[in-house]
């Protein structure tokens, strides 16, 4: 596990996932504590948790649950859109002690299985093989589902600009009718006010 | 790096285990490895990422403002040392290749700092690869197993780069079509403000001329033409 950031102890640390419908999102996660003593992160901190929050698009709650300071969950989309994950520690120390902080290691896969080198080669020929093309095929399905993801936003995306289009042609149009009525509305209700005044 | 290709247990002795540990070394080689992450940036805020890094790895960082404000962004990358290798402010989208010189953790870090209501959606992808190592001479031995292993490591790779670009096009359609969707409200509601505007500004015209000429005694005709 590479990437890491920090993180307070009780705060909560989201990462948006786009994703077609169907698609498995696997995320592998690692978290560890800094220790004011030492002065530097405990490799594992005993009874930390991560709490892992996953909402669908449509604001439903796909995944909530504790994991262990090292961890992997999964979870598969049934609906295309922006899934948000969000980690937070079941830390229930005081934040006013002040510098502490989590450094959280995080990788997320979108759409395939993590292909762990050392796996692959512990099998026979044949049957590594046959995971790889396995590993393919999964590959090229995920590209597949997200290229029909690509065509149902795309035209999400052309019906909105038709719709600001028309909806510039169209009130363009009524606001100059409501121009020139009210221009000669103005024009007659003044000339009968200043002959009714008998000004002109 | 994790996930390193291990030496398989030799099948077939002294030979078979050499042929494994050249090809697992051409594996670990070609693979590279990468992080991409999608995060919502609150206004006036930093976030840094950080990752550990052998000397002389080559390592690119690519990043895009997707959503808010003017889909601007500051980004900076630190070395070790902390020394600044790449600053730029509000950017839009940038990629940035380099090769490490010093072992160490680097940290790179997006910063919204200058926005005061606008939150910004970054995604970042940071693709860390080795060029491959001289190959040992593998040609008198392949089988035909291992050259389907090396057409499947290769179609692997490439199907990565369909993915990349994939995901590269999803970005900017993104980021089009929240514009898009911007402009549409925006639209929508100044026509409706306009409109307003234009019956209270002429009705509120003629009421207030009339109201000049009739405070005074009915008919003084005082006013000029």
């Amino acid at each position: 596990l590479a990437l890491y950031f920090h993180s307070g102890e009780r705060e909560e640390k989201c990462i948006i996932e786009d994703v077609p419908t169907d698609t498995l999102v696997i995320g592998n996660y690692k978290v560890q504590r800094w220790d004011i003593h030492k002065q530097e992160f405990l490799e594992s901190a005993p009874g930390l948790g991560m709490f892992v929050t996953v909402t669908t698009p449509s604001a439903e709650v796909l995944l909530s649950k504790l994991y262990g300071p090292q961890g992997t969950f999964s979870f598969t989309s049934h609906l295309s859109g922006e899934h948000i994950i969000c980690l937070q520690s079941n830390s229930t120390r005081f934040v006013a002690f002040g510098g502490s902080k989590l450094r959280i290691h995080l990788d997320i896969r979108v759409g395939e299985h993590f292909l762990d080198e050392s796996v692959v080669q512990a099998k026979d020929k044949v049957n590594e093989v046959n995971f790889r093309l396995e590993h393919l095929i999964e590959q090229v399905h995920h590209i597949s589902k997200e290229q029909n993801y690509e065509r149902e936003r795309e035209e999400k995306f052309r019906k909105t600009s038709e719709e600001t289009n028309s909806n510039i042609l169209w009130w363009a149009i009524v606001q100059t009718l409501i121009l020139i009525s009210i221009g000669i509305w103005q024009i007659k209700s003044l000339r009968d006010f200043f002959i009714s005044k008998k000004l002109v | 790096r994790g996930g390193s290709g291990g030496m398989r247990a030799g099948s077939g002795g002294m030979r078979g285990g050499m042929r494994a540990a050249a090809l697992a070394l051409l594996l670990v080689a070609l693979r590279a490895g990468g992080t991409e992450l999608t995060f919502e940036l609150p206004d006036s805020d930093k976030q840094c990422f950080h990752q550990e890094l052998e000397r002389g790895t080559k390592f690119t960082l690519d990043y895009q403002v997707i959503t808010g404000g003017h889909y601007d962004v500051d980004c900076f990358v630190e070395d070790p040392n902390g020394r600044t290798i790449y600053k730029e402010t509000k950017k839009q989208y940038d990629s940035f290749p380099h090769r490490t010189e010093v072992q160490g953790v680097y940290t790179f870090c997006f910063s919204n700092e200058f926005s005061t209501f606008s939150h910004k959606t970054v995604y970042f992808d940071f693709q860390v690869g080795d060029e491959p190592p001289i190959l040992p001479d593998m040609s008198n031995r392949v089988t035909a197993l291992t050259q389907m292993e090396s057409a499947c490591v290769t179609i692997h790779e490439a199907l990565k780069t369909v993915i990349d670009s994939q995901t590269h096009y999803r970005l900017r359609e993104a980021q089009d079509r929240s514009r898009a969707e911007d402009l549409n409200g925006r639209v929508s509601y100044w026509s409706v403000g306009e409109t307003l505007i234009l019956f209270v500004v002429s009705i509120g015209q003629v009421m207030l001329l009339k109201s000049f000429f009739t405070e005074k005694r009915p008919g003084s005709g005082g006013a000029s033409t």
